[in-house]
């Protein structure tokens, strides 16, 4: 057995309080009044205020028009994070699927350029992006929020690796047993890919929730706001004497922080069974 | 149930290389027939054309009476056991079975009842709602069998099936295929590099070398008729001896001992001699012994012959000394052209054949 080392534990203990503190220091700050926080700074105790901030930051007619509530930014949120994780993962599996099971010239090309754009970010993209998303008309609709980035280099690379590891044995055996290309992909190689999904699904899932610059181009009309640009409206109103609402920025950022918590909870053993073992 | 016929059956790579060259079998309906041959002497091609997962560039391949090289794999009515199974991991041991069924659009009572069937012939009864990797290798090995005699076929085409499995395994896995293949009377193809199962399960040899078929021909026949220098090293174990010989004046002489008569032309040969054909006398060829493995029954004597190395199985319990003369048991002996290593048929000198010296 491993001898116990008080000094590792020491560094393994900073290492977790490092990483939680603001987290925990977000969350009881947000259980205080906004004079409080801007007077007294940042809390770790829990404060009386809970209940009126965060039932105002869900519920209250915010923004410029008056008529977005922290409600309508939670959803706008899942359907951007969603909208991505299932899309990217439908996209980039077909794609994959293409790539490693169909025989076409220059298929090894192509792959290589998919992957090339993984070394580009949305910025360098951002511009020419929203130019074919404003002459096609989308601004301001959830396609054209969701649409323009799903094509996915990461997720069509890890699925290339995973349908590589497949035994062509299987292939074989389910041609054999007359299964054609269509229901080879979805009563074999979609099963077998699960593990695979559930791990795209919380990294594209995230990607998805916390997008910020994308949507704050695509759309003027507040409908569409999401949790990230409410974040941040919130702490805009520096105009003469006001205190900005610290407390329900706090409370903002813990709300959003929830869901992607929950995906990965939900998902990590998948998760992790995903990213390195396969399930044969 | 069908005849098989492989007509001129060739492949060549897209690189030019040719794996398989004019292979013609005609395998009646019910045989067994086993394709053995060291690795990359295209066996196991020839078996995937068959099964149609690899195309034919020469030939036919006709199952039946029709010609399947251009149908999928699907539409030949075979079914394939592959060597590491191939089951499908999601699945558990029924859907398996029934996979192929179902898109071959079986109604639901006639999928229940095979796989019943199966199952029950395999003794796979408890292990239906099993995932495979729930099960041993055995056990795998027999769901891949039920998911290819659900499907009644045609041909059975095996490739290596038993070559995951350990050894004690593989015996009764062998004997349980065979016993299957007989109540069933479905033609069976059978890919191996092990000419132990060749020679067990098979109705018919077929052995391969370089693409080529070397021969063809019932287990027996080919080990005591090997046709080439290579079917006689390949199958037998352990390996029949071959040495540089030569014919002089009617007699096979190795170095200067006279070995056994021969009535062929003088010139050098390759004799092949099987270590049980070969006993310890009191005259005879002088072996120096280098060692030996002792197997409990019998054991293997290895030593040299004039400067060759020839193994000989003894089962008597003699002391053995540094030298010992050994004698070809009469008739049991085996001629090859050298330059062609094709058989040189002695069958009309047998008669005239006196003790071995």
């Amino acid at each position: 057995m491993q001898k116990i080392k008080p000094f590792d534990h020491l560094i393994l203990i900073l290492g977790t309080l490092f990483l939680c503190l603001p987290v925990f220091m977000a969350l009881m700050s947000s259980t205080h009044t906004a004079i409080d926080i801007h007077s007294n700074g940042l809390f770790l105790t829990p404060g009386d205020n809970a209940g009126p901030t965060y039932t105002k930051v869900l519920t209250a007619r915010g923004g410029f028009t008056g008529d977005v509530t922290g409600l309508r930014m939670l959803m706008n949120s899942m359907i951007m994070g969603i909208g991505f994780a299932v899309g990217k993962i439908v996209l980039s599996m077909m794609a994959a699927y293409a790539l490693v099971y169909f025989r076409f010239r220059f298929a090894t090309v192509i792959f290589w350029a998919i992957f090339t754009t993984l070394l580009l970010p949305l910025e360098v993209r951002i511009m020419p992006s929203y130019q074919v998303m404003s002459t096609l008309g989308l601004l301001n609709t959830y396609t054209g929020l969701i649409v323009p980035l799903l094509a996915s280099a990461t997720g069509t690379f890890f699925f290339r690796q995973f349908f590589k590891s497949v035994p062509d044995e299987l292939l074989e055996a389910a041609r054999i047993d007359g299964a054609g290309p269509v229901k080879f992909f979805i009563d074999i190689l979609v099963p077998l890919s699960r593990t695979m999904m559930a791990a795209i699904f919380i990294i594209m899932f995230i990607y998805g929730w916390n997008q910020y610059l994308w949507p704050l181009l695509m759309t003027t009309d507040e409908t569409f706001y999401t949790l990230m640009r409410g974040i941040k409206s919130i702490l805009q109103v520096w105009v003469g004497s006001q205190i900005p609402d610290y407390n329900e920025a706090f409370a903002l950022a813990v709300l959003a922080m929830v869901p992607p918590v929950a995906v990965v909870v939900i998902f990590q053993r998948m998760f992790i069974k995903g990213l390195t073992e396969s399930d044969k | 149930m069908a005849h098989l016929s492989l007509t001129s059956v060739g492949k060549t790579y897209a690189g030019g290389v040719d794996a398989v060259r004019d292979v013609n079998i005609e395998i009646a309906d019910g045989e067994f027939i086993v394709l053995v041959g060291p690795s990359g002497c295209g066996k196991s091609t020839l078996l995937r054309m068959v099964a149609g997962l690899e195309s034919v560039t020469h030939g036919d391949v006709r199952i039946g009476d029709r010609v399947v090289n251009r149908l999928e794999p699907a539409d030949r009515d075979i079914a394939m056991v592959f060597q590491n199974y191939a089951l499908y991991p999601h699945m558990n041991v029924r859907d398996n079975m029934a996979y192929g069924l179902k898109n071959r659009g079986e109604t639901k009572s006639v999928i229940a009842e095979r796989v019943a069937e199966a199952s029950r012939m395999l003794e796979l009864d408890p292990y239906l709602d099993r995932k495979p990797r729930a099960l041993s290798g055995g056990q795998r090995q027999r769901v891949a069998m039920g998911r290819a005699i659900v499907r009644q076929p045609a041909a059975f085409l095996f490739d290596e099936p038993l070559s995951n499995l350990d050894a004690k395994l593989r015996v009764s896995m062998r004997g349980e295929i065979r016993r299957l293949q007989r109540r069933l009377g479905t033609t069976s193809l059978y890919v191996t590099h092990d000419q132990l199962e060749a020679m067990t399960l098979a109705d018919r040899l077929v052995v391969l070398n370089g693409g080529r078929v070397e021969q063809i021909g019932a287990p027996l026949e080919v080990y005591h008729k090997p046709a080439s220098v290579f079917v006689a090293s390949f199958i037998g174990s352990p390996a029949m001896n071959l040495i540089d010989a030569r014919v002089e004046a009617g007699r096979v002489l190795v170095g200067s001992h006279d070995i056994a008569p021969a009535a062929t032309d003088a010139g050098p040969v390759t004799l092949g001699l099987r270590p049980e054909d070969l006993s310890l006398a009191s005259t005879g060829l002088p072996v120096a012994v280098e060692h030996v493995e002792e197997l409990g029954a019998q054991r293997i004597i290895h030593g040299e012959v004039a400067g060759q190395p020839i193994a000989i199985a003894d089962s008597s319990a003699s002391e053995l000394g540094e030298t010992v003369h050994v004698a070809a048991t009469p008739g049991k002996i085996h001629l090859f052209a050298r330059d062609t290593g094709r058989r040189i048929d002695l069958a009309a000198a047998a008669t005239g054949l006196a003790h071995a010296v």
